[in-house]
């Protein structure tokens, strides 16, 4: 089997997030950068899983400039077989979307794996805008994914439950928590990433369709008004009468 | 401003993420040209015209893939001239408005929060530690808005007037097998809720969960948890909430014995009013919280869950 997954770059889970430039930029100085969780730790993961089980190979693709080679090479020495960079700082998520969809058509790949959301733009955009490009079948939210020949039986998590779900052939799916666990890389998949092929390509030419004007922090809450343990009653008058929510 | 909206519905009426989403259209557009699009069962107007909106199209047939729910909402955008296609931001909006932007060469906003005006929007983004104002460069702006965002405005008894709608949305490619619910004592899904009580760690086990449920029923909330009680398997994995979880913003957050680390307040730090017990004076969701008590769950919980019934 052939894979796809997409990979981004996102800020680790722990930064202080700030702007720069009038708050139209993001802040990244003393930011360290990761793979976007659910996309290492699910889609690629679940994807490295399939191919040690049935053969074939994972393809990572990730739109962006050389600031994210090094989360390419930790993907490569998780397990990735090889990598393509798409060489552009995109705009929105219409232009890597768009991007890696051009890059995909002529590729044959079986399952184009993405993470459910990234966690800077929180857009869950991506996924389901590669497969309208591309006319594919989407499954978002997969918490498991089965391959047997050329169908696919996942499970998803739709509102108020979950799904489980058939598809043949070639589709796009989102991975969410429950796919697989979190691969440490080894000595061996650090060393031999170093030389696995990194393809970088030009972007196809793809214009963004939204713009963010301006980054805001949220105001600052005011103090938390603390009640004694003993007077629960006090906290429920407050959320009555003063808050006005029960 | 012409502003087309696709509500869900459930057995013939319109759901509350449906009436939300066609309240919202209805603030949206000043010259109230605001048109609903529902597929599948319908009963009279399924309560749709009570939001303001006056007029229904209905394409009959039961369809649930999201490729084919984005070509029906497509054609009926381009039958009506929408600028605006509005969609829920839960579970199946995420995945059909995408794909409706693609097809319509339309700007994507996902998850809005409030709208600045005509072309701009705002949301959440870096996991709600900041909003951002978003501005549509194309002709049409396609948007999903954070189910209890906005709320659901009834305007009146008037109902909407139906006509029918048909277009051709292609083959469904991705097959049910079947479905599994997950709350099954009724209780609304975690990411509608308007009220959660959540807990972490501190309750020590799952055995000890009974006075987190008692509390749950008294106020008519859904239980939520931490993710090291959802990994230890002391509650099941739909409950987490946080960055790696579910995004929630109900009206009320009560953390039980939950640290408040800023992975688990990226999740729910949207919450209009929070209330946190924790036995540590430090523990750092305090300084997230409108409401706290310094105390032991164990003893806090069964008084305060009194205190509600007693209302
Ligand atoms: C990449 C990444 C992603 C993550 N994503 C998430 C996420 O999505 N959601 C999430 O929740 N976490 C997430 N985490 C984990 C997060 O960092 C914390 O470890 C976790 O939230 C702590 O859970 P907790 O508050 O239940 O437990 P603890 O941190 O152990 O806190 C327990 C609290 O209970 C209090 N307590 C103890 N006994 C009592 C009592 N009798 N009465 C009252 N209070 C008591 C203690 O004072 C303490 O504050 C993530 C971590 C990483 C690295
Ligand atoms: N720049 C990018 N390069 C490659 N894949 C991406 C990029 N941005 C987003 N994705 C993929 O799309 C998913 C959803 O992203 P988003 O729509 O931004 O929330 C991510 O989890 C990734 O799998």
């Amino acid at each position: 089997m052939k894979l796809l997954v997409c990979v981004s770059k996102a800020p680790d889970t722990t930064s202080r997030i700030s702007f720069t430039d009038e708050g139209r930029s993001f802040d990244e100085s003393g930011v360290q950068f990761i793979i976007n969780p659910y996309d290492e730790w699910y889609a690629l993961v679940r994807a490295i899983e399939l191919v040690e089980a049935n053969g074939g190979s994972v393809t990572t693709i990730t739109v962006g400039d050389a600031s994210c080679d090094p989360i390419i090479r930790k993907a490569l020495a998780i397990g990735a077989t090889d990598a393509v960079r798409v060489d552009t700082t995109p705009k929105d998520s219409t232009q890597v979307a768009r991007l890696i969809a051009d890059y995909s058509k002529n590729e044959g790949f079986d399952i184009i794996l993405c993470g459910k959301e990234t966690i800077d733009h929180n857009s869950s955009a991506v996924p389901a805008m590669i497969a309208e490009c591309l006319d594919l079948p989407y499954v978002a939210l997969a918490t498991s994914l089965e391959v047997s020949g050329s169908e696919s039986t996942i499970v998803t998590e739709v509102s108020g439950g979950t799904n489980n779900v058939t598809v043949s052939g070639a589709f796009v799916l989102s991975a969410a928590k429950g796919m697989s666990e979190q691969r440490i890389p080894n000595m061996r998949g650090i060393m031999s990433a170093r030389t696995k092929p990194l393809k970088v390509v030009e972007a196809t030419d793809v214009t963004q369709t939204t713009e963010v004007t301006e980054f805001k922090l949220p105001p600052a809450k005011g103090d938390c008004v603390l009640v004694d343990a003993d007077n629960a009653e006090e906290l429920v008058r407050l959320l009555r009468e003063e808050a006005k929510i029960i | 401003m012409s502003v087309l909206v696709y509500i869900p519905t459930h057995e013939g009426r319109a759901t509350k993420v449906g009436l939300e989403v066609a309240s919202y259209a209805a603030t949206i557009s000043s010259d109230n040209k605001v048109v609903a699009l529902v597929s599948g069962d319908l009963t009279e107007d399924g309560g749709i015209g009570s939001t303001g909106v006056s007029r229904v199209l209905h394409f009959e047939a039961n369809i649930s893939d999201n490729s084919q729910i984005s070509k029906l909402v497509s054609a009926a955008a381009k039958a009506e001239g929408a600028q605006t296609i509005v969609l829920s931001g839960n579970n199946e909006g995420k995945a059909i408005a995408p794909r409706v932007a693609i097809s319509l060469n339309a700007g994507y906003v996902p998850g809005v929060t409030s709208t600045t005006g005509g072309k701009s929007f705002t949301r959440n983004v870096f996991s709600g530690k900041a909003t951002a104002i978003v501005n549509v460069q194309a002709d049409i702006s396609v948007v999903t808005i954070t189910p209890n965002s906005f709320g659901i405005k009834v305007q009146g008894d008037s109902s909407a007037i139906i006509e029918s709608f048909s277009t051709e949305v292609g083959d469904e490619r991705v097959t049910l097998n079947s479905f599994t619910p997950t709350s099954t004592d009724g209780s609304v899904p975690l990411p509608e809720a308007v009220r959660v009580v959540s807990a972490g760690r501190g309750l020590k086990g799952p055995e000890n969960w009974g006075i987190v449920e008692d509390l749950a029923k008294a106020l008519g909330a859904t239980t939520a948890c931490s993710r090291p009680v959802g990994d230890m398997g002391w509650r099941p994995h739909h409950e987490h909430v946080g960055q790696t979880g579910i995004t929630i913003r109900p009206d009320l957050y009560i953390a039980c014995g939950i640290s408040g680390a800023i992975q688990h307040l990226a999740g729910v730090n949207q919450s209009k009013v929070i209330v946190v017990i924790n036995t540590d004076p430090d523990a750092p969701f305090f300084k997230a919280a409108d409401y706290g008590i310094v105390g032991d769950v164990f003893e806090v919980l069964p008084k305060l869950t009194e205190a509600i019934k007693a209302l």
